[in-house]
């Protein structure tokens, strides 16, 4: 299995997603695949404020929702060119996120989730609500899809397929920068503990704060892929359910890991595609699995097999040091 | 170096440090003891800036830092150890210790994006400062084996280690050699001594009084929230206040 590690296992992953349109040859497969990429997108954010930092955030879909709207606002009610709603949703969400992360990441624990959970239903609220600027229920029709640049025009399934693959590749590349920076460093730990983050003469809020607001940001850009590919929004974008399917995706792939959100999603999208045939009936099969996943794999499946990694190269380890021990111990007397 | 006066801290109704004035000396060990509930949590927690006094002053180096936030107290050069030592047990020890010189680093969001210089160095410079912190405290050997395998004493260095990476001119440490048995309590009280040596200063709170009575250049009593006793580990072992509230007749030089 170590071949499959560093970038060897990257660049298969990439040459997968690359080839898959050629064996899927269908266009309902295809767009499935999409919106799954688009999930991925969202739950790379997620695990970013939940998984690194450990702020356990439900407003996450809300969000989601919010880019979205701002690229289905701008382009159906203002013609404004796609592009440039989409860039608007994601700051419209690094905005929005900013000032609600100030006010929510006071909170600690439990007490934030709460408190992001009701965020997340007042904003379902008001897009149902508010009709004048969302439509409210009926919501959005007749959303362009993104407009072609240059020479490149994504108006197939198939187009579109790999222009939200680009923002996948650039979304994760993105965030693996941040976790492996010392800017990731300072988000761990505050997970691992804020009293002692704090000791250590990191500003909380401040890190907190920041590492919200791109999670966020990257919903927002989920979102606004979403409104191009879907091309129809509706307030359930926005409910609660959004958000948990997220979480679900961030939990089976494995909390705190790069590729897991990403494996995550796959799977748990596949899974759902595959049980389609039992129509409702499917979650009589579907929660047991995901039961006996989280009782046998708490760490989902890519922290599963990080920490098996982590315990073998320890072993290595101890096994090395053992012949020195006598060594060291010595020295550490005379220390 | 530090100068507390007339610190207090009430909770609602309960006054948990009460009018306490007292001073700890460059390059001094000094400790803090009392019962439990004495407060001297409380007072690591006023001084590091986790809770704010209700009234009193605490001066460092001639500063003001009453009231300031902990990652302020932090990069003015007071670094604190807690009880228990949160470490990321998936990860190696040294892993868990680049952290610990990030605040004195400058890399943004920005530097992230674009992996600029200043980023590589600083990132360089915090392995640079966790490794010789790891070496300082003699855990070089177990750099790299993951957090959730290593020892109690072990867990209590690499604490050590942690303060140290963040240069710190005074170290508070809570309970240092709590949890750890007569031999290694030897080890970690002879590591305090290097940290002195090294030229910093040691404020510790502990209750195993051989390793005080050994260590300790100063020793502050509190009990009920209150100074009852300040002075060397000879004037304490005899102040009849001490023997009565703490200690007991066991360590009381009758």
């Amino acid at each position: 299995m170590n071949w499959l590690q560093g970038k060897t296992g990257w660049a298969l992953l990439a040459v997968a997603a690359l080839a898959f349109p050629l064996f899927a040859q269908n266009n309902y497969l295809i767009s499935v695949a999409t919106q799954a990429f688009i999930m991925a997108i969202a739950a790379l954010g997620l695990n970013l404020i939940t998984g690194y930092t450990g702020q356990f955030n439900l407003a996450h879909g809300a969000f989601m929702a919010v880019g979205a709207y701002t690229v289905g606002i701008l382009t159906v009610d203002h013609h404004v060119p796609f592009w440039i709603a989409f860039l608007a949703a994601g700051l419209t969400t690094a905005v929005l996120g900013f000032f609600i992360g100030l006010l929510s990441l006071r909170l600690r624990g439990h007490y934030f989730s709460i408190f992001t959970l009701c965020v997340s239903y007042i904003m379902f609220l008001l897009i149902e609500k508010w009709e004048s600027l969302t439509h409210g229920p009926v919501g959005i029709m007749g959303i362009p899809a993104p407009t072609g640049i240059g020479a490149l025009q994504f108006g197939t399934p198939l187009a579109q397929y790999y222009l939200v693959l680009a923002f996948l590749v650039l979304g994760l590349w993105i965030m693996a920068r941040i976790v492996r920076s010392l800017l990731g460093r300072s988000f761990m730990a505050v997970r691992n503990s804020d009293d002692l983050a704090e000791a250590l003469g990191i500003d909380l809020m401040r890190t907190k704060t920041l590492s919200f607001v791109l999670s966020v940001v990257y919903a927002g850009f989920a979102g606004a892929l979403y409104a191009g590919q879907v091309r129809f929004l509706g307030p359930d974008l926005a409910s609660e359910a959004v958000t948990f399917d997220l979480v679900m995706f961030v939990l089976v792939g494995g909390i705190g890991t790069l590729l897991g959100p990403l494996l995550g999603t796959f799977l748990v999208t596949w899974l759902t595609q595959s049980l389609q045939f039992l129509q409702d009936y499917r979650m009589v099969v579907f929660g047991p699995v995901l039961i006996a996943l989280i009782i046998f794999l708490p760490d989902g499946i890519v922290g599963t097999w990080l920490k098996r990694r982590a315990q073998r190269a320890d072993a290595a380890q101890a096994a090395k040091a053992a012949p020195t021990g006598a060594v060291t111990q010595e020295a550490k007397s005379n220390a | 170096m530090l100068e507390i006066e007339s610190l207090t801290k009430q909770f609602f109704g309960l006054t948990a440090v009460d009018d306490v004035s007292t001073r700890f000396e460059r390059g001094q060990v000094s400790a803090i003891i009392g019962p439990n509930g004495a407060g001297k949590t409380t007072f690591f927690n006023l001084v590091a800036g986790t809770h704010k006094p209700s009234a009193g002053r605490i001066r460092f180096n001639g500063r003001d830092v009453t009231g300031l936030r902990p990652d302020h107290v932090a990069k003015l050069g007071i670094a604190r150890t807690f009880q228990t030592t949160h470490l990321f047990d998936n990860a190696t020890v040294l892993d868990n210790l680049i952290v610990g010189h990030r605040l004195r680093t400058q890399s943004g969001l920005w530097d992230v994006l674009a992996n600029t210089r200043r980023l590589q160095d600083e990132e360089r410079l915090c392995r640079e400062k966790a490794r010789e912190a790891l070496d300082f405290v003699g855990l070089s050997h177990i750099a790299k084996r993951i957090a959730a395998d290593i020892t109690q004493e072990e867990r209590k260095r690499v604490a050590f280690a942690l303060a140290l990476a963040t240069d710190p001119e005074l170290l508070l440490l809570d309970e240092p050699a709590g949890g750890v048995n007569p031999e290694e309590t030897v080890g970690l009280a002879a590591l305090i001594r290097k940290l002195v040596d090294h030229g910093k200063t040691v404020c510790l709170i502990e209750h195993k009084m051989d390793m005080i009575m050994r260590l300790a250049d100063k020793i502050v009593v509190l009990n009920n929230g209150a100074k009852i006793a300040e002075g060397t580990p000879e004037q304490i072992r005899r102040d009849p206040q001490v023997i009565d509230a703490y200690l007991g007749v066991d360590h009381a030089a009758l």
